[in-house]
């Protein structure tokens, strides 16, 4: 008896605090959706209506098909797709090298040289922001999408190296020992061997770097003015400063942002949560 | 963070082995490019900025020139009540901040460790605040505390809780603790992660030995699970701490440092020193002190965390 009405408090406790925390973690980003389908006048009324009267999407179709103001946030948009792909690219293509390197082959100050690139990749961004931002005025280079390119790669790269390099340790070097026995070259046993066994921890550090720079938001706000080169992050903190908000296109923004991201995290839920185990983690 | 492999002296290489330079010349052609990269875009500009907070340049004073004024920079900050009180802002954000995501993320992950339908479900919604931009955490968070039309208000009045909206994020105590709220919400979900995946390392048996032996839960919580878990726990203190320190981009959504400076922590007041007020030299300074007080934070847990290890 005892032990029967022990299970059943335990599987009562349970339920509602599972009940409590999905609704914690849902009912915020449900507002912000439900708040860009509604009409503004339910979203102003007091008492609030929390289900909208006439839910539409025509926000939604503007920013995405239309010709007025709201299609300023679409460039903003590819910009932000442009960005993130190109660092992508290239922390990963540099960082793989560099964390073969640190993984596999033995060679004089390499401790110091690992230390000093994690020691990069811990300083604050503001600490590097000003001389970037006067770099690039000389440059030329202020409000371009190339300039964010540049920074953010160099940001990820360490961040790249240290996971690929944590994920590289953990091959067995047989493999590799087999290769070069059969006479294959450094190079080639990295994209022969090594490189296809590791496709998970790539395809996992390729996420992290699209999502760090797809919602990086401090060194764009800096580095970029107008359309030309604005990310996301930067238009959706505008939005909220304005001093007539349309809190409606806001929230539209706001899920317009978010849906990449969260897209990645439920279709590679598994290549995430093994990344972030790894001691990879996004801010 | 030291590498794993132990050290290797260069005296243990053959002298002059061909193959071992040959692996030398090959290791730095491959870590090269990534160097040379960093070293433009962070290294140098750490070196200009050094400079920079040296001399007086001041963007407001054109024809002033930019004189060499030694650590007066630093003196000046160091002996500003606005830094020590911004120090203090910050300070206050992480500490709370980290305590409620490190006590619900332990009840998270202990909920999450229990075998129930739905489990995989939940764990999968852990994720979606993680994903959430940061902005978006903050405009979110912005809209459902706002003054006139909040979500937040409109649920504490429709619970019969409070008679008139509030303006939540226009009063310094309030809006302090509003920020902290979209920060917890946005973290916990990750802690919460983390320190499950620490529980799952912690056998079965030692909980049913407790068991046998008559331990209630709280017992087994308190002896078993959290000496445990201490070395994920100091991790994700660590990895916090350094982050929490850097708040920046939900004060600059929510608050822009206001009302009243009750939200103007240490990484928002560099901002407007450098680029609101233009006194490049001041930020630079600033940006120098922060770096060193994440470094000092940075080697103190570096040091507890060995000594944890080491127990």
């Amino acid at each position: 008896m005892g032990l029967r009405r022990r299970r059943i408090v335990r599987s009562i406790i349970i339920g509602v605090f599972s009940v409590l925390l999905a609704f914690l973690l849902l009912a915020p980003p449900a507002w912000l959706f439900i708040s860009s389908i509604a009409d503004l006048k339910d979203l102003l009324r007091i008492p609030l209506r929390w289900i909208p009267e006439n839910p539409s999407f025509s926000r939604y179709a503007g920013i995405l098909f239309g010709q007025g103001p709201e299609s300023e946030f679409r460039k903003i948009m590819a910009n932000s797709l442009y960005v993130a792909t190109f660092v992508t690219v290239i922390c990963v293509a540099l960082g793989v090298l560099a964390a073969y390197a640190f993984s596999r082959l033995r060679f004089p100050g390499k401790d110091r040289v690992l230390f000093i690139l994690l020691f990069s990749y811990m300083l604050p961004p503001i600490a590097v922001i000003i001389p970037l931002y006067q770099m690039f005025s000389n440059l030329k280079m202020l409000d371009t999408k190339e300039a964010l390119i540049l920074v953010y790669s160099a940001i990820l790269v360490p961040f790249v190296i240290w996971m690929m390099r944590t994920y590289f340790d953990t091959i067995p070097r047989d493999l590799e020992d087999a290769a070069k026995i059969d006479g294959c070259t450094h190079l080639q046993t990295l994209f022969r061997v090594i490189l296809p066994l590791s496709l998970p921890g790539i395809v996992a550090t390729l996420l992290f770097a699209f999502l760090m720079s797809w919602e990086e938001f401090f060194i764009a706000l800096i580095l970029t003015s107008t359309p030309q080169a604005k990310t996301i992050p930067v238009a959706i903190a505008e939005f909220s400063g304005r001093h007539s908000i349309d809190f409606g296109m806001m929230a539209t923004g706001g899920v317009l942002a978010s849906l990449p991201p969260v897209f990645i995290a439920l279709f590679f839920q598994k290549y995430i949560i093994g990344g972030l185990l790894s001691g990879a983690v996004k801010g | 963070m030291r590498s794993k492999v132990p050290p290797t002296p260069s005296g243990m290489y053959p002298r002059g082995g061909l193959l071992r330079r040959r692996e030398t010349a090959f290791a730095w052609a491959l870590i090269l490019p990534s160097f040379v990269f960093i070293g433009v875009i962070i290294f140098y500009p750490m070196g200009l900025s050094l400079r920079l907070s040296l001399f007086q340049v001041d963007l407001t004073r054109r024809g002033a020139g930019t004189p060499f004024v030694g650590l007066a920079n630093y003196i000046d900050i160091l002996k500003s009540g606005y830094f020590w009180s911004s120090v203090g802002r910050t300070a206050y954000f992480t500490v709370v901040s980290i305590a409620i995501e490190m006590v619900l993320g332990l009840f998270i992950a202990l909920l999450l460790n229990e075998k129930f339908r739905g489990r995989s479900i939940l764990r999968s919604l852990l994720l979606l605040p993680w994903a959430l931009p940061i902005t978006v955490d903050a405009i979110m968070w912005k809209w459902i505390f706002n003054a006139n039309y909040g979500a937040f208000n409109a649920l504490l009045q429709q619970l019969g809780l409070i008679e008139k909206y509030q303006p939540w994020l226009t009063r310094p105590w309030s809006a302090m603790h509003c920020v902290i709220a979209a920060d917890v919400w946005k973290v916990t979900p990750l802690v919460a992660l983390l320190l499950l995946a620490g529980l799952q390392t912690i056998p079965r048996e030692l909980y049913e030995a407790a068991e046998v032996d008559g331990a209630g839960w709280f017992r087994s919580l308190w002896k078993i699970t959290i000496p445990l878990l201490g070395p994920t726990m100091t991790v994700v203190l660590v990895l916090r701490t350094l982050d929490a320190f850097r708040v920046f981009d939900i004060v600059y959504v929510m608050t822009q440092g206001g009302p009243a400076n009750a939200t103007k922590v240490i990484s928002f007041l560099t901002y407007q020193e450098a680029f609101k007020f233009l006194h490049f030299s001041r930020g630079a300074a600033l940006s120098y002190l922060i770096t060193l007080i994440v470094a000092v934070l940075a080697l103190l847990y570096t040091r507890a965390m060995k000594r944890q290890i080491e127990y």
